[in-house]
């Protein structure tokens, strides 16, 4: 009887449960965190929060204890601005203390606004100015192959950011040297600082380009754990192609008044607003 | 005069042997490599050469993430799109993030001439030495071009190395010490201080043999780094002499001459006079009738060297 039991609670349902709890637990610790400091992203943090939780809690081959390690995954945040969820995962994985996360954004702090791979241990490439990331990744992946090493480069990419022309030079590039170790990941939240996706500079059929760019494309759910995985291990089974995994995301995930909202894209939280996004995010035992 | 080479080949060829003594180089080359002859390192080492295409940008990222895995990437392509197509990544991703790229412009200055004025690259310097990190290096021969080549390859940061497509006679020998940094005095002189990078050094030191005859001495520096400007010879120079006048086939605003009076306002109160080209668009021609036609010659430099010696 034990075994049975046993037998039905899989491996696997043991990691998806703890990282749903871990995109919890950074959901709430970036409201509060945003609200504390008055600045940052929310919108774009909150979209992207299950695919990066899934690729450092599940993925990405680093040590925190040595982020410089010669053979490790690289991840480079494309879409910078949501370096407060990157720095939270940083810092619950040990690159650097918690108690910093505090600092973001302050004067004398290594947590820049955008990701500074200069002050902070475990960041990759010096991004923000959209579509440098992708850029640098293709970069990195003709090392890998030059030197026949095996690491992994994966990219984040937000939807406005591939409005930028160097992004369909880099897919170019990635193509042209057959970037089978690059993975980019499409935060496709459909909405930019400005508005809609749609509104502002519609892209028409997303993977249809990314596919006319000779890469294999993916298409997932960008909040579902389980999903993304699968889509990762379809990436790793890619022969002489790059891959872009198309995920579908919502801008300000799990704060429902976010959710969708342009203006969610870098605004302050307000005393109120910061209450009820607690509270939807089950956070009652937080001050404000 | 000896015979004159072209700074590419003296480059291509400096690039090749220096792959010959250091896998970690790699070369990017947005196309143009049979004109920036980063070919020549390209023939010889296929597998550690990268055309991306035209696509400056994304080649300067590219660069940026391979420098990231223990190599040394040369950029190569015109100077007028290293500076205008990849700024960004320059900025951001090369020179913010510390990282040890050399960004190889050629064709500098006005020297692809006849392609007009959206070719010629007069606000490089300018904007180089303003981003925070960068080393920034103009030379002028072929010896030192070898030289600097090398020199930058040894530096461990990111670097502008300003070329030029003018063939130039080789003022240098094989002995030639060669540090980044440092200023070359090569010519004494004790009346008034021409200080002088890339082809223009040429032209100081004609315009200084001419002032020999007429009984002016005149000093002249090759400052093949622009930045970190050689602090120490501009202010010697300043003290031991009346003035100084600037050359570079640049605009006269932010490159050497705007370099070398921030140092002389706040430490020796001699005259620097700038010359450069004015802030005007320029016009396609024949190479030496441009840099005649916008002030670059021999002669305007003679005269402003006479005019400091007189009055200053």
């Amino acid at each position: 009887m034990m075994q049975a039991v046993l037998n039905d609670i899989k491996m696997d349902d043991i990691k998806t449960s703890y990282m749903e709890a871990k995109c919890l637990e950074f959901r709430r610790e970036l409201i509060q965190l945003l609200h504390g400091i008055q600045t940052g992203h929310p919108g774009g943090s909150l979209s992207v929060m299950e695919i990066l939780v899934k690729l450092y809690y599940d993925r990405l081959r680093i040590d925190p204890a040595n982020p410089q390690w010669e053979d490790r995954d690289r991840f480079i945040l494309g879409k910078g601005h949501a370096a407060p969820a990157l720095y939270m995962i940083l810092a619950d994985l040990g690159f650097f203390d918690k108690e910093e996360l505090k600092t973001l954004r302050q004067a004398n702090s290594r947590l820049q606004g955008h990701p500074c791979a200069v002050k902070t241990p475990g960041i990759e490439a010096s991004t923000g100015p959209l579509g440098l990331g992708i850029s640098f990744g293709v970069g990195v992946a003709c090392s890998a192959k030059q030197d026949k090493k095996s690491y992994k480069t994966y990219v984040v990419l937000g939807d406005g950011e591939i409005q930028e022309g160097i992004v369909w030079e880099a897919a170019m590039a990635a193509s042209k040297f057959k970037l089978d170790n690059l993975v980019a990941i499409l935060d496709n939240n459909g909405v930019q600082l400005d508005g809609t996706v749609e509104e502002i500079l519609p892209m028409g059929d997303i993977s249809a380009k990314w596919e006319a760019f000779g890469w294999h494309v993916i298409e997932a759910d960008g909040h579902d754990l389980d999903d993304l995985d699968r889509a990762l291990s379809e990436a790793d089974w890619v022969v002489g192609k790059p891959v872009l995994i198309n995920a579908k995301t919502v801008k300000g995930k799990g704060v429902s008044f976010m959710e969708g909202k342009n203006i969610w894209h870098g605004k302050p939280i307000d005393k109120q607003e910061f209450s009820l996004a607690m509270e939807e995010l089950g956070g009652f035992d937080y001050e404000c | 005069m000896n015979v004159k080479v072209a700074i590419r080949d003296a480059y291509g060829m400096a690039l090749k042997e220096l792959g010959g003594r250091n896998p970690d180089v790699v070369v990017l080359d947005a196309d143009v490599s049979n004109s920036s002859k980063s070919i020549l390192f390209g023939k010889e080492y296929p597998e550690r050469f990268y055309n991306v295409g035209v696509a400056e940008a994304n080649m300067a990222g590219m660069a940026a993430g391979m420098s990231t895995t223990g190599k040394i990437p040369f950029v190569n392509t015109f100077a007028a799109f290293m500076l205008l197509r990849a700024a960004d990544p320059i900025r951001s991703l090369a020179c913010y993030g510390n990282l040890n790229v050399k960004f190889a412009g050629t064709y500098a200055g006005l020297s692809d001439s006849y392609d007009g004025a959206t070719h010629h690259t007069l606000t490089d310097i300018a904007f180089m030495r303003a981003v925070p990190r960068m080393t920034v290096v103009s030379v002028c021969d072929p010896v030192e071009t070898k030289k600097a080549v090398d020199a930058i390859a040894e530096y461990d940061g990111p670097v502008y190395l300003r070329l030029s497509r003018a063939a130039m006679p080789t003022i240098f020998d094989e002995g030639y010490d060669f540090t980044l940094g440092k200023g070359a005095v090569v010519k004494e002189g004790t009346d008034v201080t021409v200080i002088a990078t890339g082809y223009m050094v040429h032209k100081a030191l004609e315009a200084a043999e001419q002032l020999e005859d007429v009984g002016i001495s005149v000093r002249v520096v090759n400052m093949h780094t622009i930045k970190p400007l050689d602090k120490e010879l501009v202010v010697r120079c300043a003290r031991e002499t009346k003035g100084i006048v600037t050359v570079e086939e640049h605009s006269i605003y932010g490159g050497l001459g705007s370099a070398v009076a921030e140092v002389v306002g706040s430490t020796a109160r001699v005259p620097v006079e700038i010359i450069g080209v004015q802030d005007t668009f320029t016009e396609s021609g024949d190479y030496e009738t441009l840099l005649e036609k916008y002030g670059l010659s021999a002669e305007a430099i003679r005269q402003k060297v006479l005019q400091m010696a007189r009055y200053a």
